[in-house]
């Protein structure tokens, strides 16, 4: 059996797969994080906890209401978005006036009801979820295995990736989102409903954390801690992108995801604190992240 | 200025009801009063171990009580009371440690997680209580870390390890890969394990570690996949047993290899069902269909809690009546007299027959090496085992001669 | 002035006969926990500057003093000193990497440190991993005052706690404290004005990373033990909801909110469960939402009110 720098090809490649999978993940997550405080200027720490809730209404939707995997790709954002809306009309709307942090604080808030609520209902280990019967299985392709479930999760993620880059960078409704980011007052002189629009940003950024979270059910166990584990290391991706371009958000998602698998193949030891470690160099020696622009 | 003196005062106000509220828990005097014996479930109420213990370490601490009662009629009050612990030491220690000087506590019992195990067990040193742990694994609770206030009592490491280990070697699995649980429990049941297939002439591919509850075993699968081992051992427990299982079938890895679940309980089969589980081999402390009593007993218990006991329940239930009975003969809950008659009975319920307390706080019993059914063979829910063989209690535990506990004499 | 020594004196001798009292662990964890939320306010509520990672300095302390006493056999006093000065060293490397961006990111940033950190200590042998530094002596105090007794150790605790909240006092109304004011309502006016505010914040940063790394190191030698616990960032959110409830900016505001918090998780622990969490999600909510002074800063203010309108 082949070896690659000493290692079995087939491991290579399978621990290369599931870092194209975190990665994806990573892109989805810090594309929505990006997303939204283009947009509202608040790093939303309820991301991780919104990415859970998706999770949770795909299994809830299944166990309750037999609800199939399909339907809750659609339905679960749907919830999550709503879900979404609702908290920035009540609550996120009385702080743009306020120093950034607070958002930061009222979102921390916001996390740590949504992940306790859910502990409290299901505890703390995995609900299972089966992966749909269309990917079970996987492709015996010689030099690895590839299942079939989780090439699918990295195509869906990259095709959502890049459509969202598309509605933002190239359409009308994206160009109304850009201006009325740059500047607001201007914006809305036009006659564009820009607390609208702000409102749709932010329930928009949790739906793709919720479409995340129904893409990771089958993958991993579907637990009230799956968001808080995830959101730090998505903050540090973030770090290191910077928060200036969609592609940016994206490349370094799934750059940071292959880095961390190829740690797990040849140090493994490091692969938790790889991502940490890397932020640390760009902010020494590029403050502003690869693909950030200094504000 | 003004806002630092109406801190000042607030402060004082906040102080005061704490005050209020920790003279309301305030017990009396650690010497314990004859008239009420109190025991505390210290276990994993809601994480990846809540199955094992839990609830239904309450439940069957409470029918010990109960029957107890029924029979004994004893003269002074028995209370129960039960904590989270979270798979945390600190909190587990912390709890036992307010327990035992706010509320009267005199024993504690289950404290599965061998982490919180051994930090409580300092804990009921330092204050002079008793625990009989019912719940944790680690062999280190009667070797270096052994107590005169603590009993082992249900199963251990070594106990564990020495029943599938040794057959699998003689019918050809000699290659061996671990994926272990990092911490005090896994440790020890990946060290017992090695001695184990090292004594049969077995080789040891290498091993893998990972975190308590992780939510992705994929990779660590992946890495066990390919080091090409006949036998992928799980030193872990609980949920991450049943997740392990269920990603191995995912990945495929049981066409090749065989994978063998160090601790597994009928919990752990019926959450993963006997096909993907059938032909397993592990050490088993209590089935509730082995005889005529262990069945009486434990469909009492499936009437209270719906699920059957696992063999922590079980021994829970046995530790607290053996407890009760203990002092009920010694006619105080002091710490140094309960432990010197409960080393000095022999037990006799439906858990255990003959079964004794040693030296060094291991309680020895007859363990079953079972084997899990066909999912045809098996005639009813829960009839999950086939028993292979019956350990004695000579061989299932570490011989006193291998100890190294202090307080055993050589 | 005079008002304020009194109500200091007022609260110190209730202190001193607490134990007598209420269970002297729940007391030291108070206070150990206010020292914690008196040393971040330090940084946030004086100096602008939120640190989202602060645990990090309260467990690195608690493991190098649980290490330095259990294995290295310190004496408890220097084994505190010891944890103070790894923190305050980790302060000075974590500070310097996260002043380099501001705001938002500098939160980001010591976030995203402290929990390599955890990792760090996760793996680490020393630590014990998920098991913990456990059954750390508590050794005699110069010798001879045996800390194992609990009412010693409550007046020992009681000392640091007195001594450390004194230093942030003095270190609040001294010139430096005032140019931390100053760069906290407007950063760019201190640059104009000549100061090297990179520097200012950086000490700020290390001071308040040795204040909580005594905070650390006392908690672990009340307990007896250092867990992964210590340095995870739920801790961290921990200490920015007893600042923010207490009131940022106040003297007293943490001591308030860390009292408040820590009651509060213990009398519902047992009843309630994982809801816990839930209860501390809405607080932190309606903090931000209504109640950004926090209790302090509230109850100045209407009492300022109530003066003012006689």
């Amino acid at each position: 059996m082949s070896e690659i720098f000493g290692i079995p090809i087939q491991a290579f490649m399978g621990q290369l797969m599931l870092g194209l999978v975190n990665g994806s993940f990573y892109a989805m997550l810090s594309l929505g994080l990006a997303v939204i405080f283009g947009m509202l200027n608040i790093i939303n720490f309820a991301h991780g906890a919104l990415y859970m809730a998706g999770a949770m209404l795909a299994w809830m939707g299944l166990n309750y209401f037999g609800i199939g995997y399909w339907w809750s790709l659609l339905l679960a954002p749907l919830g999550v978005g709503v879900i979404g809306i609702f908290i920035e009309r009540s609550m996120l709307q009385w702080l743009y006036k306020l120093d950034h942090l607070y958002g930061l604080l009222l979102t921390f808030g916001l996390a740590l009801i949504l992940e306790g609520l859910f502990r409290d209902l299901y505890g703390v280990s995995g609900l299972p979820y089966s992966i749909p019967e269309e990917f079970a299985g996987a492709y015996n392709l010689g030099f690895m295995f590839l299942p079939k479930y989780r090439a699918w999760v990295i195509l869906a993620s990259l095709v959502v990736c890049l459509a969202t880059w598309f509605v933002i960078e190239k359409t009308r409704l994206g160009a109304y989102l850009r201006a009325a980011t740059e500047n607001p007052k201007l914006t809305q002189a036009f006659g564009i409903n820009v607390p609208l629009m702000v409102m749709l940003t932010y329930g928009f950024g949790v739906a793709l954390a919720g479409f995340a979270g129904v893409l990771a059910a089958p993958a991993m166990q579907v637990s009230p801690l799956m968001g808080s584990n995830l959101i730090i290391v998505v903050f540090a991706v973030v770090v290191i992108g910077g928060m200036g371009s969609i592609l940016g958000s994206i490349v370094t998602g799934l750059g940071l995801g292959v880095i961390e698998g190829l740690t797990k193949v040849f140090y493994p030891e490091a692969s938790s604190t790889v991502v940490f470690i890397i932020m640390a160099i760009v902010l020494l020696v590029r403050p502003a992240g690869l693909f950030g622009r200094e504000k | 200025m003004k806002r630092n003196l109406m801190g000042a005062l607030v402060g004082a106000a906040v102080m005061s009801l704490a005050t209020g509220q920790a003279l309301a828990q305030k017990a009396p005097a650690a010497k314990v009063s004859g008239d009420m014996v109190k025991i505390g479930v210290l276990t994993d109420m809601s994480g990846v171990y809540s199955d094992l213990g839990g609830q239904g370490s309450v439940t069957a601490a409470q029918m010990a009580i109960d029957d107890f009662k029924a029979q004994a009629k004893p003269s002074w009050k028995i209370e129960l009371v039960y904590a989270d612990h979270q798979n945390k030491a600190d909190v587990g220690s912390n709890k036992a440690r307010e327990w035992y000087d706010t509320q009267g506590v005199d024993m504690i019992t289950d404290a599965l997680n061998s982490g919180v195990a051994l930090a409580v067990s300092k804990v009921t040193l330092e204050k002079k209580r008793l625990l009989i742990d019912t719940g944790a694994a680690s062999t280190r609770l009667t070797n270096e870390d052994c107590s005169p206030n603590t009993v082992h009592y249900v199963y251990d490491t070594y106990a564990l390890a020495n029943g599938p280990v040794s057959v699998m070697i003689k019918q050809g699995n000699d290659t061996w890969y671990f994926l272990t649980a990092d911490y005090a429990f896994g440790h020890s049941l990946e060290k017992d394990a090695t001695d184990v297939i090292k004594a049969n002439g077995g080789k040891i591919l290498g091993g893998v570690r990972h975190p308590l509850n992780a939510s992705d075993f994929s990779s660590f699968l992946l890495q066990a996949q390919s080091s090409k081992a006949k036998v992928v051992a799980l030193a872990n427990a609980g949920g991450d047993t049943i997740n392990s299982i269920k990603a191995a079938n995912e990945f495929g890895l049981t066409r090749n290899q065989s994978v063998v679940g160090l601790l597994t309980t009928i919990i752990d089969i019926h959450a993963v069902g006997p096909q993907a589980t059938q032909g397993m081999m592990f050490t088993e402390g209590f089935y509730w269909n082995l005889n005529a009593e262990t069945r009486e007993w434990s469909r009492r218990f499936f009437g209270k809690h719906k699920k059957m006991p696992s063999m922590l329940h079980a021994g829970t239930y046995s530790a607290v009546m053996t407890y009760l009975k203990a002092v009920q003969a010694t006619g105080t809950d002091e710490a140094d007299a309960v432990m010197k008659h409960l080393k000095s009975t022999t037990i006799n319920d439906m858990f255990a027959k003959g079964g004794k307390i040693r030296a060094d706080g291991r309680m020895i019993h007859d363990m079953y090496l079972v084997e899990v059914k066909k999912p045809a063979e098996s005639k009813e829910p829960w009839d999950y085992y086939h028993i292979r063989k019956v350990i004695p209690a000579s061989e299932a535990f570490q011989p006193m001669s291998l100890s190294r506990c202090p307080l055993v004499k050589k | 002035m005079n008002r304020q020594v009194i109500g200091y004196g007022i609260l110190l001798a209730f202190m001193l006969v607490a134990p007598l009292l209420v269970y002297p662990v729940l007391v030291m964890k108070i206070l150990c926990f206010a020292l914690f939320a008196c040393a971040f306010n330090l940084l946030v509520g004086f100096t602008g500057l939120l640190s989202f990672g602060h645990a990090v300095f309260l467990g690195t302390a608690g493991y190098v003093a649980g290490h330095s006493i259990k294995v290295w056999g310190f004496p408890p006093e220097l084994g505190l000193i010891a944890a103070a000065l790894a923190a305050a060293a980790l302060g000075w490397v974590i500070g310097s990497l996260a002043i380099r961006r501001s705001g938002i990111y500098f939160a980001m940033i010591t976030l995203a440190l402290a929990q390599m950190m955890y990792f760090f200590f996760l793996q680490a042998p020393f630590t014990g991993g998920e098991d913990g530094l456990q059954d750390v002596p508590r050794g005699k105090l110069l010798g001879f005052i045996d800390l194992a007794d609990d009412v010693n150790l409550y007046y020992f605790v009681l000392a640091i706690f007195v001594f450390a909240f004194w230093l942030i006092h003095r270190t609040i109304h001294s010139p430096f404290g005032q140019v931390l004011k100053a760069i906290r309502e407007n950063e760019a006016r201190a640059i104009s004005l000549g100061y090297d505010v990179a520097k200012y914040k950086l000490l700020a940063f290390v001071l308040s990373a040795g204040l909580a790394g005594l905070a650390g190191a006392t908690k672990t030698l009340v307990f007896r033990f250092a867990t992964l616990t210590d340095a995870h960032w739920h801790t961290s959110g921990e200490v920015v909801l007893m600042t923010l409830l207490g009131g940022m900016g106040t003297v007293f505001g943490p001591v308030v909110g860390a009292a408040t918090i820590v009651t509060l998780q213990n009398e519902l622990a047992d009843k309630v469960g994982s809801l816990v969490t839930v209860i501390m999600g809405a607080i932190f909510v309606v903090c931000v939402l209504a109640f950004r002074r926090g209790i302090v800063g509230e109850l100045g203010a209407l009492y300022k009110r109530v003066i003012g309108s006689r």
